[in-house]
């Protein structure tokens, strides 16, 4: 059994609407292990984002634990929720993923930048991780050069460059056609499970769990459904769920 | 230091590949710059123009006569003060000056001078760049500063005609030019030095002022032994010579008839200017962030620190300024080659260098907002939860 990397407990956001308090995330508790790739699914609304917020260490919880790497998020100062954003944690966006004026290869180094392990050693990985995602004649490429699915593929290579203990993804694919977006949906399942890293991404299509090793089903901000064997979730990327 | 790497490496990157529209804005400060840096050379040189020869005198103090408010036109002493002030203990010096305009008409297009009369070998007398001082007396000998060579063709050797309205009618002198000074300009005409007696003689006079020969000074300049007893001998001065009244130099130059109405307008034109630069880059940047507002999520989202995108913003915004105002400066000093000395333009280096100073602010300043709009931003704009 693999160790458990992310870990959440009891978990509670509240805020208030009108004056009336509204739990976002209401009393969420799971794990996910190294080398999972763990889908957080459900409508719009069900606190999908507010939970990757949260696991993110960008948004305090009313209530409850994360735990990253044995640390808890709610006792870090703001200095240390954003060196371990720096250095634990990867991410995607839905958009405006890349800074603009870097091309694809600098803004892979950025994040080595950011955790001073920008050297030699760093940029040949930069150059093999961006060339095993078909992006090597894209080295020197601006974002704005690039298509939405290339786009995508860089920020994944962003977010595993610097070895962090969990990628988080929103809505990766919500700017894609189907076909990039598979693409990028397995690429993305590939590194995860070949770098034993912890993922997590949420979205909205169903048929992305096809690539996923467990989806969690989200609700009014409830955890109301947990699929883990492989006939569940291929089944629910058919959406026969 | 890794925050400034970090901030310089992500300033200077988005400098480079947006480089057409980061130099539009230098360009805007180029433009500010030059305007700027304009009115304070046309600043220092109406203020040279007015106040040249009395700022570079080699004197501590100027005697006046009493009541005269400090005004050197309105100030007329009698000939014994000069001796007097030289007996007072702790005067090292005194020269009586003696001023007027005229005019050079054997050129080819007349020029209006100030007529200084002044004695060689006194304070008053500026030190010569060639030539020799004139003769005292009646010696029709003069001494011409440097503008008054620029402006015209004359050197050392040749002989000049002066125009003067004396009583009612043009009277024209002849006087040979002897030496060279420096600029010494006053009351905005270059200006020819003569002796006391050649001055009583050539000067514009009323009918009245005709029927005495004598020439009466209008100020005397002190040059004091110990230059550090200004407040001191000021009193003292007063105290041992009857209807006089002393002033220091800054406080003669700024008696001196529009000098301080006309710095005061130059100043407010050039504080003006600073602020409507500063009111641009400020528009510029803050525009510049609120389209930048995702972005500057994400770079907060994997990590980047507060202090690493504000020191971003601060190092885009000094080195945009830096270069609008080297672009400014160079274009500025192009124009300054082809200016004819006519035009009162002086780039004094303390007054270029102290608007430099507050164009280079202009740009921090201007971009402050933005600047803690920027560090603000929420990382959680890099998602898609309000």
């Amino acid at each position: 059994m693999k160790p458990v990397v992310l870990e959440v407990r009891d978990l509670v956001k509240t805020f208030m609407l009108d004056g009336a308090p509204i739990n976002a995330v209401d009393n969420v508790s799971f794990q996910v292990r190294s080398g999972e790739f763990v889908a957080l699914v459900g409508p719009s609304g069900s606190g999908k984002t507010t939970m990757l917020s949260i696991l993110a260490a960008l948004l305090q919880p009313s209530s409850g634990q994360v735990y990253i790497d044995g640390q808890e998020l709610s006792k870090m100062g703001e200095a240390q929720r954003v060196k371990l954003r720096r250095a634990r944690i990867g991410f995607t966006f839905q958009s405006n993923n890349l800074i603009p004026y870097l091309t694809a290869q600098e803004n892979v180094e950025f994040m080595l930048r950011l955790n001073n392990k920008l050297d030699k050693v760093g940029r040949l990985r930069t150059e093999e991780l961006l060339a095993r995602l078909g992006l090597e004649e894209r080295l020197h490429n601006l974002p704005a050069q690039m298509s939405g699915g290339q786009q995508q593929r860089v920020a994944i290579a962003r977010a595993l460059i610097h070895n962090p203990a969990v990628v988080l993804a929103d809505e990766p694919t919500a700017s894609l056609d189907t076909e990039r977006a598979i693409q990028v949906v397995q690429t993305f399942a590939a590194l995860i499970h070949e770098n034993n890293r912890a993922g997590i991404i949420v979205t909205h299509d169903l048929r992305m769990c096809k690539y996923v090793d467990r989806v969690l089903q989200m609700r009014d901000g409830k955890l109301v459904q947990e699929y883990t064997s492989r006939r569940e979730i291929d089944a629910l990327a058919k959406g026969e769920h | 230091m890794k925050i400034i790497s970090l901030a310089t490496y992500l300033a200077l990157k988005e400098v480079w590949r947006n480089r057409g529209r980061f130099l539009l804005v230098s360009l805007v400060i180029a433009l500010i710059t030059l305007l700027v840096l304009f009115i304070a050379a046309l600043g220092e040189g109406l203020a040279n123009g007015n106040r040249q020869y009395v700022a570079n005198l080699d004197a501590q103090l100027i005697v006046f006569l009493q009541k005269s408010d400090n005004i050197i036109s309105s100030s007329r002493l009698q000939t014994n003060t000069i001796n007097t002030v030289r007996r007072v203990d702790g005067v090292a010096d005194a020269g009586a000056i003696y001023t007027s305009t005229t005019q050079i008409v054997s050129t080819k297009t007349p020029l209006k001078v100030s007529l200084l009369g002044a004695e060689p070998g006194h304070v008053g007398m500026p030190p010569l760049l060639a030539g020799r001082a004139f003769h005292t007396g009646d010696s029709n000998e003069v001494v011409i500063d440097k503008n008054v060579a620029l402006r015209s063709s004359i050197k050392i050797g040749d002989e000049i005609e002066i125009r003067s309205t004396q009583g009612t009618a043009d009277e024209f002198f002849y006087l040979r030019v002897v030496g060279l000074t420096d600029g010494q300009s006053y009351f905005f005409q270059p200006t020819i030095f003569v002796a006391p007696a050649t001055w009583e003689k050539v000067r514009p006079q009323s009918a009245s002022e005709l029927q005495d020969a004598t020439p009466y000074p209008n100020i005397i300049a002190v040059r004091l032994q110990d230059p550090k007893q200004i407040e001191v001998m000021k009193n003292h001065l007063m105290a041992q010579v009857s209807n006089i009244e002393v002033a220091d130099i800054p406080t003669t130059i700024n008696a001196i008839p529009g000098y301080s109405a006309q710095q005061g307008t130059v100043q407010t034109q050039g504080f003006f200017t600073l602020l409507i630069g500063i009111l641009v880059i400020g528009g510029f940047f803050q525009i510049q962030i609120l389209q930048k507002v995702p972005q500057i999520g994400v770079l907060k989202a994997i990590g980047s620190s507060n202090a690493v995108v504000g020191a971003a913003a601060v190092i885009q915004i000094v080195v945009v300024t830096a270069i609008g105002v080297a672009i400014g400066g160079g274009i500025t000093y192009l124009f300054s080659l082809g200016f004819p000395p006519t035009i009162p333009l002086v780039f004094n280096g303390t007054s270029s260098l102290l608007a430099v100073v507050a164009l280079l602010l202009i740009g921090p300043v201007g971009g402050l907002v933005s600047i803690i709009y920027a560090v603000r931003i929420e990382p959680l704009k890099a998602l898609r939860l309000q």
